[in-house]
């Protein structure tokens, strides 16, 4: 089908209030073509999709769908008008409470013109045609609640077929299969490569990109920063692009590490997942960087004791620390500020003073009767160290700026000593003035303890740590210290090249 | 509060909107926090001054003798509240525990210890059975004590083929039943304290406010409490931060049904009999109660202060109208305008806290 785009956008941006999310972004899809789109967390990837697929409007910019002006206003409209999107979210596709067939017909039984009653032999017939075009090897008659994850994600992209679409969005299709079931959803992905369609893939997954992509795309801070298309694909390359160019800016003092607190042998934390090792010492900040995916929060969390390991050991202290829950990690001394303070941190109700408390009440109360003056003068002193910005520790958290609610929770874990402190993601949705206050407290408080932070930002790995882990798949393949990092080795660590043995430990 | 007051009214300059929380509250603010206080107080006014004898001890008593045994069960269905669940088998427990006190003393002829301790522990049990089935089972709050409520309905009726326990009945094998109620039983529903005047404040009130305060107390100032109000606001932040969530939830159903029970006791002591026919109205009161009690003080979550007042509103205000003979079959109606009035000031004023 070659080079005729039938997708065009130009010029498109998106502001949420003086928060300017796309910038001016231009991108062609072609028919027939898988064309990757690649971004950071914040890049504008979502905004993007929900811009093209009649979520959102865009505030200026054209698209073109063939040769028409294409700016639809519901997602139904873009649907009817040939661009299908599959969201990240599986079950949004389909409804649990209907068998197959009804789910790849749905949308008509909803459309003008359906009648009143629901003729089951027609629903059928129309269903064994879409099926049988998108080659679905599932039982029409199955109920979708009995279905595994990726037999609903077929599900929903038949479904979206049966709208004969130009163009179809996959957002992060793959982030919740096992990669057999990835495998069968390629081969569906390479049926309607060859039926003509242009499919937008997003994904962070390197493995996905390598077997689908025929062009990549790189989003950075809401604009196209990198477009590949010449064969060999520059996967380093778009990794580059998508990270950003300015990585090494912001050096740091890299400290060496004290003596040896925590250590891991041959962990194994996901089912065919390569074994991992790494040994952490008293006063160094060690950040463990890599794409979304590669098992970051899986691995902190199994540090944490909300998941057990496959194999392998970990000692803290030169004793053997095996967790079975996060109060017993607690009671050794391993804190975790976990990611997405809004579900694993934050208590609504609760004000600051309640919520720095929390993991650490037995050592806050008297007989079981809490000692609020003693929670609120602790409380008062995080907020004066990390300059939490409240009219008083009894504020609910509810009134606090999104970068001052992680501060709370990162002020949480710092109240009482630790010996290794986690943090999954620290400046998740928190701005530059922020981060920089948790990072200047984690470095100057990391004394006495080990401290791992889990980024999958380069750029904040790079300013926070002492030295640097890369995971990819599960397992760390590459470790840095944080002075004159070879950078294109990193890069080609992240990307998932596979090189000669790393140094890893 | 302050941001959001200012979103609504946009003509507000900045300055005003900083200086606001400066000067303390606001008069929305304060209309949260003390409107349902002085709505009661309003009342108690209201009704001192249209009726004769509203504001002697003895009416006072008896408003809390009428409330106290809807008081006992709305304190325990708190508890599950306040982890994010809920208990629709506390009416049935405190029947169920009422059968069983006449049981154990008319037809087992045991005296007023075993027969208490027997229906606490019904009460403990069916709570444990309620949060084992909510936590492990995976089966909703609502659904699973729902079901315990239906099954603890037959269940009381079974021992006696359907029929009410007292001395004397035809017993199932073609027996009299000898046995009666203790008097030291029949006390707990009967005996009055002095104070003041002799022969005051009845038992049950003494219990009412006794188990107030332990679980005011529990909930508001121990860190168990603390803990549970996490697991209710955020059950996930509460285990990662070492909390065991599932402990929590169960122990909020034992608290539950062990008050339930003593309501069941204080039931059966007032009767004087296993009454298969009483205790139909105490569910929907006693939750109505907690429920008016999110409204109490601002609170928009339960808490067991507000979940008193809840029950004392009731109460006034039913006495109150059946003194000025308003009739008694309004009454249910009244509660339920009370209760949806409350709900919609919980909900609707105090938006900040509903997610």
């Amino acid at each position: 089908m070659g080079d005729t785009a039938i997708f065009r956008i130009a010029g498109l941006t998106k502001a949420f209030g003086p928060n300017a999310v796309l910038r001016g972004v231009g991108l062609d899809l072609r028919a027939g073509e898988v064309t990757v789109l690649m971004g950071a967390n914040g890049a504008g990837k979502s905004t993007l999709v929900k811009v093209m697929s009649g979520v959102h409007r865009a505030d200026r910019g054209v698209m073109m769908l063939g040769d028409r002006p294409f700016s639809p206003a519901t997602p139904a409209e873009a649907m009817r008008a040939g661009v299908v999107t599959v969201h990240q979210n599986i079950n949004d596709g389909v409804v649990g409470a209907l068998d197959v067939a009804s789910n790849l017909v749905l949308d008509r039984l909803n459309g003008a013109g359906s009648g009143f009653f629901f003729n089951p032999r027609k629903v059928r017939r129309e269903a064994r045609e879409v099926a049988d075009r998108m080659g679905l090897g599932i039982d029409l008659s199955a109920e979708v609640t009995d279905l595994p994850l990726a037999d609903r994600q077929m599900v929903a992209i038949a479904r979206a077929m049966a709208h004969e679409p130009q163009v179809m969005i996959l957002d992060e299709p793959t982030s919740s299969l096992s990669s057999n079931e990835a495998e069968r959803l390629f081969a569906l992905i390479d049926r309607l490569r060859a039926r003509g369609v242009a499919i937008l893939y997003i994904s962070h997954r390197m493995s996905d990109i390598r077997r689908l992509a025929d062009r990549i795309v790189s989003l950075r801070d809401g604009a196209i920063v990198g477009q590949f298309d010449e064969k060999p694909l520059d996967y380093e390359g778009a990794v580059n692009a998508m990270l950003g160019q300015n990585l090494g800016l912001h050096s740091i003092d890299a400290r060496a590490a004290g003596a040896p607190v925590f250590s891991v042998r041959d962990l194994r934390i996901a089912p065919g997942a390569k074994p991992l090792s790494m040994e952490l010492g008293a006063g160094e900040v060690v950040a463990v960087t890599g794409l979304v995916g590669v098992g970051k929060t899986r691995l902190a969390e199994t540090l944490f004791g909300i998941h057990v390991p496959l194999a392998g050991s970990m000692q803290l202290d030169g004793r053997a620390y095996a967790p079975r829950t996060p109060a017993s990690a607690i009671r050794d001394g391993v804190f975790l500020v976990a990611k997405d303070r809004a579900s694993t941190g934050i208590v609504p109700e609760f004000n600051i003073y309640e919520n720095m408390s929390l993991p650490f009440l037995p050592r806050f109360s008297n007989m079981s009767v809490t000692r609020r003056r003693a929670e609120r003068q602790t409380a008062r002193e995080q907020i004066a160290d990390l300059k939490i910005v409240c009219r008083s520790e009894r504020d609910d958290l509810a009134t606090l700026s999104g970068g001052n609610q992680q501060k709370v929770t990162v002020a949480r874990w710092l109240t009482q000593p630790s010996r290794l402190l986690i943090l999954d993601e620290p400046f998740q949705g928190v701005d530059i003035a922020a981060r920089h206050d948790i990072a200047a407290k984690l470095r100057e408080s990391a004394r006495d303890r080990a401290t791992l932070v889990f980024l999958t930002e380069l750029d904040e790995a790079l300013e926070t740590a002492d030295r640097i882990l890369v995971m990819s798949e599960n397992t760390i393949v590459g470790e840095h210290r944080n002075a004159d990092v070879d950078m294109d080795r990193l890069l080609a660590e992240v990307a998932g090249q596979r090189l000669e043995p790393a140094g890893s430990v | 509060m302050d941001s959001r007051t200012a979103d609504k009214t946009p003509v507000e300059t900045p300055a005003e909107a900083l200086a606001q929380p400066k000067d303390g509250r606001s008069l929305r603010e304060l209309a949260i926090r003390y409107g349902f206080l002085s709505l009661l107080v309003g009342l108690i006014i209201f009704f001192s001054l249209a009726t004769r004898g509203f504001t002697s001890p003895q009416a006072a008593v008896f408003i809390l003798q009428s409330v106290s045994i809807t008081g006992i069960l709305a304190l325990g269905v708190t508890a599950t509240l306040v982890v994010g669940g809920f208990d629709l088998s506390i009416g049935s427990i405190a029947t169920s525990s009422m059968m069983a006190a006449a049981y154990v003393m008319v037809v087992l002829e045991q005296n007023a210890l075993v027969a208490v301790l027997v229906c606490l522990a019904i009460g403990a049990l069916v709570g444990l059975i309620n949060g084992l089935i909510i936590c492990y089972m995976r089966v909703p709050d609502l659904l699973a004590t729902l079901g315990m409520m239906f099954l603890l309905i037959g269940l009381q009726r079974i021992p006696t083929e359907g029929r009410s326990i007292a001395t004397g009945m035809t017993l199932p094998d073609g027996s009299t039943a000898e046995g009666t109620f203790s008097q030291a039983f029949l006390a707990l529903g009967r005996h009055r304290f002095d104070l003041f005047m002799e022969n005051l404040v009845p038992a049950s009130v003494v219990v009412l406010i006794v188990l107030a305060i332990l679980i005011w107390f529990f909930l508001e100032y121990t860190r168990f409490g603390r803990m549970m109000y996490a697991v209710g606001s955020n059950a996930r932040a509460a285990e990662f931060a070492g909390a065991p969530v599932k402990a929590y939830r169960i122990w909020a159903y034992v608290i539950s049904g062990v008050f339930a029970s003593i309501g069941g006791i204080l039931l059966a002591a007032r009767l004087g009999r296993g009454d298969i026919a009483s205790g139909n109205n105490l569910l929907l009161d006693a939750v109505a109660a907690a429920l008016i009690g999110f409204a109490v003080l601002g609170a928009a979550k339960p808490n067991a202060f507000g979940t008193a007042i809840g029950a004392l509103f009731v109460g006034v205000l039913l006495q109150g109208l059946t003194m000025m003979n308003v009739p008694y079959y309004t009454q249910d109606f009244v509660k339920g305008a009370v209760l949806v009035i409350a709900l919609i000031f919980t909900f609707a004023l105090l938006g900040r806290n509903a997610r």
